[in-house]
């Protein structure tokens, strides 16, 4: 038996004021996956989960989730899927487990199997001993782990996790990813959304870069980052002159691209298919051929602003409707 | 979408709005402790240079306008908590379940229902320590609570529609100042025989005012007034107005509630 893929969108478009947030977007998840939307601010990743999360109308197109329209079979659809929003979507006066409770509860569960499974949730999201105390006192990590917890009580098909770590400090996002590691192996197809290509990375089976509305690329993260360029060796240089001279050098050595940033005095060097040791290599012996002491050489993954200058001729800074216009070409 | 489950969902959600309370009481509490300091500066400070047509005690006048005032002052602490709440993260998973669209308003119209309630006990207690008396039988008494709770009702309403649609600080101050002309135009502190002609006509049909005298008739107190709708027909205007009020705002919130955006 082949499986229905749990997130099916066709052209979907949705229209506000002048603009189009999503423009003929397409997607299509499998059972079981973890497929994660990458996308700058305004790129309509937020978007496209509501519509999907029936939270939002549909201008046009059509999407299924879990096999039912999200134009008409609204109840359905939300019975299916579980949604952890940018802000976490609990109440702060009440406790943890009250909150998962309650939820529980107007889910359908009675009171006895709402609150088995807030203790089970509890248990694998690792809040148990922050379980009874207001939410108002919980850190951003704890919240947002609570908040998955609430959108994994009725064992939902697929869960929408929009920007699950946007504000979230360096041990927060961690106990993140690990939540979100947990959740799939309880077996939920997983919906993230984020603007960090490294998070993208670390969690996703597919990711699905957009911008204005639309898809740009598709692909496995091994697949995208080879149609990236591979990483970036960046070299560090003491002045602006011996950066230009430093990209002559390489540019002449390694058949490369090289990109100058006089500002910064450096450049930075796209490691292509050969793989970024290599790359670093050859452009280490090249400044030394030239006679040139770099201040710092790093090799790292390309950063988003690059992924969307690779693939959209356009960093991620431009405004709203000028991306949006982009989108037409 | 069944009406018991709905139902379900509302009770539910009325047990969150009183767990808030439990928690953080200091609303309420304020709530209350402003009505009874408003009984004591129209009671004490005011009332005695107040003359009533048709004659009687103020104090005894005042009350059951008071009562109704504080129903109607209520729709202040409804629409603030509900503009409160559709800003918050919460109604957000709240419109992301299952439930339905009236649950989380008729949670919060049961929470205060059960809220004005009590402080219609203690505002009745404190009346009683100072003199006020309840002359009708208990069923004329506790058909007055009624009435006052379907004031209350209706109103919470017009709260919970307004509270979703003016989520802005402006639009929630802008009610909380009006509430008070419109709670004052009408038969609560003075009577509308003794109001310019027009006044006294937008006083007497003010639905607060149709409680307040349809109590005034069943609590046995003066009735401060000697013609007009408000002293022939008090209770049948009490019963009829809230109808009113409710069928256009209850379907108007349900609406308001599914439209709030993301």
């Amino acid at each position: 038996m082949t499986l229905a893929p749990p997130l099916k969108a066709r052209g979907l478009r949705k229209r506000y004021g002048g603009t189009y947030a999503l423009d003929g977007f397409d997607l299509t998840v499998s059972a079981g996956s973890v497929h994660a939307l990458l996308g700058p601010n305004g790129a309509g990743k937020s978007t496209a989960v509501h519509t999907l999360a029936t939270l939002t109308r549909i201008d046009e197109g059509e999407a299924r989730v879990a096999g039912f329209d999200v134009a008409t079979q609204h109840a359905q659809v939300r019975a299916s899927i579980g949604l952890v929003g940018q802000s976490a979507a609990l109440d702060e006066i009440l406790h943890g487990r009250e909150n998962l409770v309650m939820f529980g509860r107007l889910h359908g569960l009675t009171t006895s199997a709402a609150r088995s499974r807030a203790a089970e949730l509890l248990e694998a999201l690792d809040l148990v001993d922050a379980a009874d105390r207001k939410v108002s006192t919980y850190s951003g990590g704890m919240r947002r782990r609570l908040d998955i917890a609430a959108g994994l009580i009725t064992r939902p098909a697929v869960l929408f996790l929009d920007e699950p770590t946007t504000g979230l400090d360096p041990r927060g996002r961690a106990d993140v990813w690990d939540a979100v590691r947990r959740v799939v192996a309880l077996g939920t197809t997983v919906l993230l959304t984020t603007q960090y290509l490294d998070e993208a990375d670390r969690l996703a089976d597919r990711i699905t870069v957009m911008t204005a509305g639309r898809v740009v690329a598709e692909g496995s993260p091994a697949e995208l980052k080879a149609t990236l360029g591979g990483d970036r060796v960046l070299v560090g240089l003491p002045t602006a002159a011996v950066a230009v001279a430093a990209r002559d050098a390489v540019a002449t050595a390694v058949p490369v691209d090289v990109r100058l940033d006089e500002e910064r005095a450096e450049i930075v060097v796209e490691a292509g298919a050969a793989g970024g040791t290599a790359a670093l290599l050859a452009v280490v012996r090249a400044l030394d051929a030239a006679g040139i002491t770099p201040t710092q050489v790093q090799l790292r993954e390309p950063t988003l602003d690059e992924v969307f200058l690779h693939l959209t001729d356009r960093p991620t800074t431009s405004d709203r409707t000028a991306t949006a216009d982009g989108g037409h070409r | 979408m069944n009406a018991t489950s709905a139902l379900r969902q509302s009770w539910i959600i009325m047990l969150r709005d009183l767990k808030h309370w439990q928690r953080e009481p200091w609303t309420p509490l304020f709530g209350i402790a402003f009505t009874i300091m408003l009984v004591l500066v129209f009671g004490y400070l005011f009332g005695g240079s107040i003359e009533l047509p048709g004659g009687g005690d103020y104090l005894s006048y005042l009350m059951p306008g008071m009562f109704a005032l504080a129903m109607m002052f209520g729709l202040e602490g409804t629409m603030t908590a509900i503009a409160n709440d559709s800003k918050k993260g919460v109604t957000h998973r709240f419109r992301s379940l299952p439930i339905s669209s009236v649950a989380v308003p008729l949670g919060r119209a049961g929470a205060d229902l059960a809220n004005s309630a009590v402080e219609l006990v203690v505002l009745m207690a404190g009346g009683l320590l100072i003199g006020w008396r309840a002359g009708g039988s208990w069923s004329e008494s506790l058909l007055a609570v009624g009435l006052l709770l379907w004031l209350r009702f209706a109103l919470l309403w017009l709260g919970i529609f307004l509270g979703l649609v003016l989520r802005g600080e402006g639009g929630v101050m802008a009610v909380q100042i009006l509430v008070w002309p419109i709670g004052f135009l009408s038969s609560v502190f003075v009577s509308p025989q003794d109001m310019p002609a027009w006044l006294g006509f937008l006083a007497q049909w003010n639905p607060v005012s149709a409680t307040a005298a349809a109590c005034r008739e069943l609590f046995g107190n003066p009735a401060g007034v000697t013609d007009g709708v408000l002293a022939e027909h008090a209770v049948a205007v009490a019963l009829v107005w809230p109808l009113v009020l409710a069928a256009v705002f209850v379907p108007l919130s349900a609406r308001a509630f599914r439209r709030l955006s993301a």
